[in-house]
């Protein structure tokens, strides 16, 4: 037998994980170590391309694009993160009541579930944006109103299983409440599976969010936001200032891969049907 | 038939129930806009207008009724197809739709044609050649596209291609001082490139991760070991054993996909200042052009529907095995 000294997967599956969320941690804090002078306009370092001193470059009014790349994400982040959690929370509920409280219920919700996914995200995200009059509110919002429904699918069916295993019924059996049930057996059960579907809806809630502010519709142009910071850079890219859109779109991209990547590893750790693969 | 005139019966039912929610729900959401429908439409002149004007005008529009009447007026034009006139483009929203979907559609068809052949090819190709470099290449390729900002393979593609090697134009769908009857094709096309590329790389990875996972349980299944153990390889395996069990279930997601499609289309036609649907979508909601926004949320809505009816038709009829096994 071979001895082997480097790591086996679910090692290295944690490192992953860890790693990943130092770095998103260190990007969500960024507003403490990096200069924040360097986002003040300074008109004698105009328009430098990316060098050691200004890792991104600079922009059309000196300011530092590696500061203003960390403080948009720092932003978008945080949006996202607000954005994904008020959706899994919708999603847990409909998800719970469409499997424990009748054939009504679940009927009803899963109509409902059909109403969200039949308008394209981004149109919703538009109307809902329009709706609200922009700014933080209506993003965030239509972020939470338009991510729920595949989530919900998936707890309703693993509520469903929980429901009809063995141990459920010699509980109830026992004697136990439909409450003590559900706090004892099904939550538990449900809890990695929400967690791991929290962070796998986090990226498609930041690109969303990246999305409709980019369009305009959403955080105002004050906002150091990812989205400002692309659209903005349109208006310079015909004079060849690559490095306003590129940086600051790779590190977005970054971001929500690093986050995908946690899911996914987070699965791999928790999902006992997968753990062994 | 019988069959699949009741499937589509139900199928309609179902879609009615909910094109006809999508209506009230998208009509209570603007009526309870912050942007005042008056204001939106006069717009600069606002000073001009004194309060008995704005009252007539008001009035004119039943803004003053319930929003339930005001609600079941427009719900009557809208079934005549008459979805009102648009305050931006003064023209009815029927006409601007119509017009606008031409240009995307097309788009869409390119982007959605060349990323539906192109991911099947990437998925078929990780399956055969597993956990190999190219597997694991196709794969790392596929995730990172899958969490890629479309907008900013847009702007990408711009620097690159239009404003560095200047091979394509910048924007828009029609070159800039030339009259409508002298556009030629080519010149529509080169306008197409560029966007379309850009929807149909970001919409490669879906097809190619699902292509490839069920491609691998086809080879795992034992008609293809027993294929194998008669000597077939390669090309000829996949070509005999593969290609129609992968093929059906690739074509129903990327009819699946429509909704998606939309969104990348939104996001891609406003880099490119392509005059398309998505692009119309962001000018009525910027500037508050309430029917237009209304009509394309139906028209959207709609077009998704009509994806995943194709989707679903395709799973339950062209299915040989789907079909028997319910007659």
């Amino acid at each position: 037998m071979k001895t082997n000294l480097s790591m086996n997967r679910r090692q290295r599956t944690l490192w992953t994980i860890v790693l990943g969320f130092l770095l998103l941690m260190a990007i969500l804090f960024s507003k403490t170590w990096v200069n924040t002078g360097n986002i003040l306009t300074n008109l004698e370092t105009r328009n430098v391309a990316p060098s050691f001193e200004h890792l991104f470059g600079t922009d059309w009014l000196g300011r530092d694009m590696f500061t203003r790349t960390m403080l948009g994400l720092s932003l978008s982040i945080k949006v996202g993160l607000l954005g994904a959690f008020g959706s899994t929370a919708i999603a847990l509920i409909l998800g719970m009541a469409a499997a424990t409280m009748g054939k009504v219920a679940d009927q009803f919700i899963s109509w409902l579930i059909d109403l969200f996914l039949s308008v394209p995200h981004l149109v919703a995200l538009i109307l809902i944006s329009f709706t609200l009059g922009g700014g933080y509110k209506g993003v965030i919002v239509g972020i939470m109103a338009t991510h729920w429904p595949s989530l919900a699918r998936v707890v309703r069916a693993e509520v469903m299983q929980v429901r009809s295993a063995e141990y459920v019924k010699v509980s109830r059996r026992l004697g136990k409440s439909n409450g003590w049930i559900a706090a004892h057996h099904i939550f538990p059960h449900l809890l990695p599976q929400v967690l791991i579907g929290f962070m796998l809806l986090f990226p498609h809630a930041i690109l969303h969010e990246a999305a409709i502010t980019f369009l305009g519709l959403g955080l105002s142009p004050h906002e150091p936001a990812i989205g400002i910071i692309l659209s903005e850079s349109m208006k310079y890219l015909s004079s060849g200032l690559w490095w306003l859109a590129f940086f600051p779109g790779l590190s977005l991209l970054i971001v929500v891969r690093v986050f995908d990547k946690i899911g996914g590893s987070l699965r791999l750790l928790i999902d006992p049907t997968k753990a062994h693969l | 038939m019988m069959k699949i005139g009741r499937f589509l019966l139900f199928k309609m039912i179902r879609i009615i129930t909910l094109v006809v929610a999508i209506c009230f729900i998208s009509f209570l959401l603007v009526k309870n806009s912050p942007i005042d429908p008056i204001q939106a439409y006069i717009g600069a002149d606002m000073l001009k207008v004194s309060p008995e004007q704005r009252g007539q005008i008001a009035a004119y529009w039943g803004l003053n009724e319930p929003v339930m009447t005001q609600f079941l007026n427009w719900g009557r034009a809208v079934i005549q197809g008459d979805l009102g006139t648009s305050m931006i483009y003064r023209r009815p929203v029927i006409d601007v739709i119509g017009e606008r979907f031409v240009n995307s559609i097309v788009l869409m068809i390119a982007a959605w044609l060349f990323s539906g052949v192109f991911g099947f090819i990437l998925g078929v190709v990780a399956a055969m050649k597993r956990n190999t470099w190219v597997d694991r290449f196709i794969q790392w390729y596929c995730y990172t596209l899958a969490s890629t900002p479309t907008f900013w393979v847009g702007l990408l593609m711009l620097m690159i291609f239009a404003v560095s090697l200047g091979w394509f134009p910048v924007g828009l769908g029609v070159p800039i001082g030339v009259l409508t009857e002298d556009v030629t094709i080519l010149d529509k096309i080169r306008h197409l490139v560029l966007p379309a590329v850009t929807l149909s790389i970001v919409g490669v990875a879906n097809v190619a991760l699902h292509t490839r996972e069920k491609l691998i349980d086809v080879l795992s299944s034992d008609y293809v070991l027993f294929a194998r153990a008669r000597g077939e390889r390669g090309l000829t395996l996949f070509w005999r054993h593969g290609l129609r069990n992968v093929a059906l279930p690739a074509i129903t997601l990327q009819f699946a996909a429509f909704s998606e499609l939309f969104g990348g289309a939104v996001l891609a036609e406003q880099v490119f200042s392509y005059p398309g649907l998505g692009q119309a979508t962001v000018e009525a909601g910027l500037r508050g052009d309430v029917p237009l926004l209304l009509g394309l949320v139906i028209f959207s809505t709609v077009f998704v529907f009509v994806g995943n009816l194709l989707a679903d038709m395709i799973y339950e009829f062209v299915d040989p095995r789907t079909r028997e096994g319910r007659i």
